[in-house]
């Protein structure tokens, strides 16, 4: 299941929507606003997406990784809003009855809805003014083929 | 035809509002990123937009229907 909210997700949240006798194994990503990119000091960063379609393709990526990896249960939520340094943008959680695709599926859910979702940031800075993070060499790559990507998070 | 807008992050900005019924004459996303550069002065360059019509990704040389939902969409950056 893949969700947006406006609102913080706790870690046993996270553990309901994935826990499973069958499961051997649950995998969990966190990506977090960080205080620093490309050489500026980030204070905060501001997401906005496209909600409806943003829940379409982000459904579409699980489905995908269930196909491919063959889960037990994955959950990805991203959040919107203005986050704070430290704060959690997107969780994913997977479980499987071993710990191998756990790890992969969580790696593919993450990179793809990094490169797919209609999600956006503005990042604001303690030196300059707000940006909206604009990967313009991402751009030129069909989704799904980013070479190069803004990293928000311990990836 | 009547065509449902939705505006983001930079572009949203640039035009003021999130969202607009606008009426065009544009038949395609070519057509209409041209249109909405010299309505709002958009300073972005269509090589790094998709577009999505409908609410899933779509080609600039697909044809729009009466009161299709079309977002220009920046370059995402989710995560």
């Amino acid at each position: 299941m893949f969700e947006m909210t406006s609102r913080k997700i706790t870690h046993d949240e996270l553990i309901s929507k994935v826990e499973d006798d069958k499961a051997g194994a649950i995998v969990f990503f966190d990506g977090r606003v960080r205080n620093h990119n490309e050489g500026h000091k980030v204070s905060s960063l501001e997401y906005q997406s496209y909600e409806a379609m943003a829940i379409k393709e982000g459904q579409k990526i699980i489905d995908e990784a269930k196909e491919l990896f063959d889960f037990h249960h994955a959950y990805c939520v991203h959040r919107v809003g203005h986050l704070q340094i430290g704060d959690v943008a997107v969780w994913v959680a997977v479980s499987t009855s071993h710990r191998e695709l756990a790890f992969k599926a969580c790696q593919f859910i993450i990179d793809e809805v990094k490169a797919r979702v209609p999600i956006w940031k503005k990042e604001h800075y303690i030196d300059k003014s707000p940006e909206w993070v604009a990967c313009h060499q991402c751009a030129k790559h069909s989704h799904g083929s980013e070479t190069h990507s803004h990293h928000h998070m311990e990836a | 035809m009547k065509l449902q807008m939705k505006y983001f992050a930079a572009i949203r900005e640039a035009c003021g509002k999130s969202e607009e019924l606008l009426e065009t004459n544009s038949t395609n996303t070519h057509e209409l990123f041209e249109e909405l550069t010299n309505l709002y002065g958009l300073q972005i360059d269509k090589k790094n937009l998709k577009v999505a019509i409908n609410e899933e990704y779509s080609s600039f040389d697909a044809k729009f229907n009466e009161l299709d939902i079309v977002a220009l969409i920046p370059p995402v950056a989710g995560g």
